[in-house]
């Protein structure tokens, strides 16, 4: 699992930086025949969004004909600056999407620094596509079962350390200061930006610099900072802008672990948009816009943190201090991947014993009698989310396969270069808040009657499983040795046969982990479905996050464990299928 | 044997997964001398100078010790050890000036004044008078690769490897920076490693000289 998304998400840092090489097939004459491929692939991606936010943006200032409004005025923002709990949804989402952003930042950072020497980092690699491939909402109710005054953190430590033998009345989670929001945020995010750190890692001589720095005495920490983090920024600003972007405008884990009164920005706005009273329409749109520009401005705060520390750090940078052997920073690193590992895998267990448990009482570790009755009640109601999460991520996926096909063997074939600006195209629906852009689709939906539909609800995952299709495959295509384009086309073949029978195969397993995180980035997705699903396509995602707010906490783990597993499977099946033999199995029956 | 000051390698053989790579090998390089390696690539070369730096990685079996100016290297982390490396990429840092660079390798006990006098003495040595806020982008290779050498040399090495610092060099360049390194080496009374493809460098280095065959053959 490793080494295939590893492979596979490596180009997500170069992809655009580094130049196509000259592509062998533009000789062969034929570069022409794919060109609409790119042209259509930006329309269905930046369309909805630009419509959508288009969409947001008129209401916000008044503009809603289907509900009869069409004076313009500023008065959805008034409303918006009078409705209650507006300041405290504001300052939940910064401090939670601040501060998470972070934390994350330096779990990654600590995580990579101490795992430095080869053998420590494949340890880390390996445990990365699981991580990322865990839904957001599944882990966030994983995290809610670890982390509740009833959750197993308090029951280990019950009542021997804390004297209490009935669940304390505390808010550990949906707490006001959404301490909870920000750490569970933080530890799910991390193993993305470690994902990116160790991609980045490759593509610059991070070794011999660090060699470097540490022969001319430097510690390996200082060495770390001074040397290789400087070298790596430039290309995980990106990434880190769209962790931010995130995790300011979460909603299905803010929904779970955020606080209630208010709740987070992204929340209430999506609350408004619900609500049954369609005037509050105009004031939500406001209320995305300012979700908007909170996500500007942080980028943009973010950015000038980032000058004035590189200001600031200059003397420390070149004042020669070298640093101890950093034994305490080694430990801290670890114990951050640890911890990292540890809120995975026991958010997952917890949902699994709680899907099994018959009668667990506070503060016993573990059930005193099991049973599968949660699942027999669970699985009828289950059987259509099910199917609805396999469509859509299967459907997704294959258009996004085919679009990133095209438009990667296009690129090849006409020898153009990737442009620099493309990998901000790529980032955008990751940048842009969701709940920004969303209402408008739906507007647009509903006008064309496509609200609720299999098409709107496919193209709507489309829009964030396109871009890590993308990215996880543009680098290894772009760098496949040419000369095997070249002797394909000197024995005869024709592009088209080069493609199918030589670049796919020798990059299948890059193919198959784009696949499999496409899939798993689909199963993941909770708004777009509520938005473009008009509630008549409930997936797994939509169907925890709405049994979070019940009270049949073994149903809700039955569903989330489900959510959970699913995009693991996506991944062991392409790694099944990745293995040399299958293909080659499978080439043969081709043949 | 190991009370020379120089750098000296006992029997060091490296294996990767029980097949042997490299050695045994004995050298004894005196200060102020440049020991030549030469071979094949694949011959672990790269892995012989990885091991003295303390950045092996720990797949390799290592028989053997080496020592420098008496001391055994193996217990000592990277930072301890004082060996200066330079590779075939000069490696001087983007995000700083050439005079930042050359800050880089300077100790911190130096403070003030006298930092940006030694900073200022080093970029004339290396014909650089006047580029210390210059962008090492900006730079010729013969000029980044003076820079890089200099960066080494003011972090106080005890010894020197030079892993095929020539080989991206222009011919009549590589024998002007190698002339300027095999200079810079002696008159440290630096013991100098090099490993190289080209039979020239062994003919200037006018020192012991190891030829390693392909590993597995």
């Amino acid at each position: 699992m490793t080494g295939l998304i590893q492979e596979a998400f490596r180009a997500a840092v170069a992809a655009g930086r580094r130049a196509a090489r000259q592509s062998v097939s533009s000789s062969t004459g034929r570069p022409r025949g794919l060109s609409w491929i790119p042209a259509l692939t930006l329309g269905l991606f930046l369309g909805p969004i630009l419509a959508g936010l288009a969409g947001t943006l008129l209401p916000a200032f008044g503009v809603l004909p289907v509900l009869g409004a069409t004076e313009p005025g500023l008065h959805p923002w008034r409303a918006l600056a009078a409705a209650p709990g507006v300041g405290g949804a504001v300052a939940a989402s910064l401090v939670s999407g601040i501060g998470s952003t972070l934390l994350a930042l330096l779990i990654a950072m600590a995580a990579v620094g101490a795992a430095g020497g080869t053998r420590a980092a494949r340890v880390l690699r390996a445990g990365l596509a699981p991580l990322l491939a865990l839904p957001h909402a599944a882990f966030a109710i994983g995290f809610a079962f670890l982390a509740a005054p009833s959750g197993w953190i308090v029951r280990l430590l019950s009542p021997w350390a804390t004297g209490w033998t009935y669940p304390p009345d505390i808010a550990l989670v949906q707490d006001p200061g959404a301490i909870a929001l920000t750490l569970a945020l933080a530890l799910k995010e991390a193993p993305f930006l470690v994902l990116m750190l160790l991609a980045a890692l490759g593509q610059v001589p991070a070794g011999r610099t660090l060699t470097v720095a540490r022969c001319m005495g430097y510690g390996p920490v200082q060495a770390w900072l001074k040397a290789v983090l400087p070298l790596v920024w430039p290309q995980m600003r990106l990434p880190v802008y769209a962790v931010l972007a995130y995790s300011l405008s979460v909603v299905d884990m803010a929904m779970v672990l955020g606080p209630t009164t208010p709740p987070t920005l992204a929340v209430l706005v999506l609350r408004w948009f619900g609500d049954p009273d369609l005037t509050l329409r105009l004031q939500a749109a406001a209320g995305a816009c300012l979700q908007l520009l909170l996500v500007v401005g942080a980028i943009a705060g973010l950015r000038m943190a980032e000058a004035a520390i590189g200001r600031l750090a200059r003397p420390w940078l070149v004042g020669g201090a070298r640093g101890g052997p950093g034994r305490a920073a080694q430990a801290a690193g670890a114990a951050a991947a640890g911890a990292v590992l540890a809120a995975a895998i026991g958010a997952v267990l917890a949902l699994a014993v709680w899907s099994l448990a018959l009668r667990w009482r506070f503060p016993d570790m573990l059930p005193a009698a099991w049973s599968l009755d949660a699942w027999s009640r669970a699985l009828p109601g289950l059987a259509r989310p099910l199917a609805n999460t396999l469509a859509a991520g299967a459907a997704a996926t294959v258009v996004a396969l085919a679009l990133a096909l095209g438009c990667l063997e296009h690129e090849r074939r006409a020898g153009v270069r990737p442009a620099a600006g493309g990998l901000w195209l790529l980032y955008l629906p990751l940048l842009v808040p969701q709940v920004g852009f969303l209402f408008g689709v739906q507007v647009l939906l509903v006008s064309t009657g496509l609200d609720g539909t299999w098409p709107a609800l496919v193209w709507s995952h489309l829009l964030f499983v396109l871009p890590y299709v993308f990215l996880s495959m543009a680098d290894p295509w772009r760098s496949l040795d040419e000369r095997y384009d070249r002797a394909a086309a000197c024995l005869g073949a024709r592009p088209a046969r080069v493609f199918w029978r030589v670049r796919l195969p020798l990059l299948r397993r890059v193919v198959l982990g784009a696949a499999a995180i496409g899939f798993s980035v689909s199963v993941a997705q909770y708004l777009p479905t509520v938005f473009a699903g008009a509630g008549r396509l409930p997936t797994l995602t939509t169907e925890a996050v709405a049994l979070a707010a019940g009270s049949d906490r073994r149903v809700l783990a039955v569903t989330a464990f489900a959510q959970a597993v699913l995009p693991l499977a996506g991944f062991a099946l392409a790694l099944a299928l990745g293995r040399r033999r299958a293909m080659r199995r499978w080439m043969g029956r081709a043949a | 044997m190991s009370a020379t000051s120089g750098l000296v390698l006992e029997r060091v053989a490296l294996r990767l997964g029980g097949r042997r790579l490299l050695g045994p090998l004995d050298l004894t390089v005196e200060p102020g001398r440049v020991a030549v390696l030469m071979g094949p690539s694949g011959s672990g070369k790269s892995s012989l100078l990885a091991f003295l730096c303390g950045t092996l990685d720990p797949a390799f079996v290592v028989e053997g010790s080496a020592w420098l100016g008496g001391r055994a290297l193996a217990p000592l982390p990277p930072e301890r050890r004082r060996i200066g490396i330079l590779f075939q990429d000069d490696l001087l840092f983007p995000h700083l000036s050439v005079g930042e660079n050359l800050a880089f390798g300077l100790p911190s006990g130096l403070r003030g004044a006298e930092r940006r006098a030694r900073i200022e003495a080093a970029l004339a040595d290396a014909g650089l008078q006047g580029f210390a806020g210059r962008d090492p982008a900006t730079l010729s290779g013969g000029q980044r690769a003076r820079a890089a050498l200099l960066r080494t040399l003011l972090s106080e090495p005890a010894a020197l490897l030079l892993d095929e610092p020539f080989s991206k060099l222009d011919a009549d360049l590589r024998a002007r920076f190698r002339a300027f390194v095999f200079d810079h080496a002696r008159r440290q009374r630096l013991p100098t490693l090099l490993v190289t493809h080209d039979p020239a460098d062994a003919v200037e280095a006018d020192g012991p000289c190891l030829t390693l065959d392909a590993a597995g053959d």
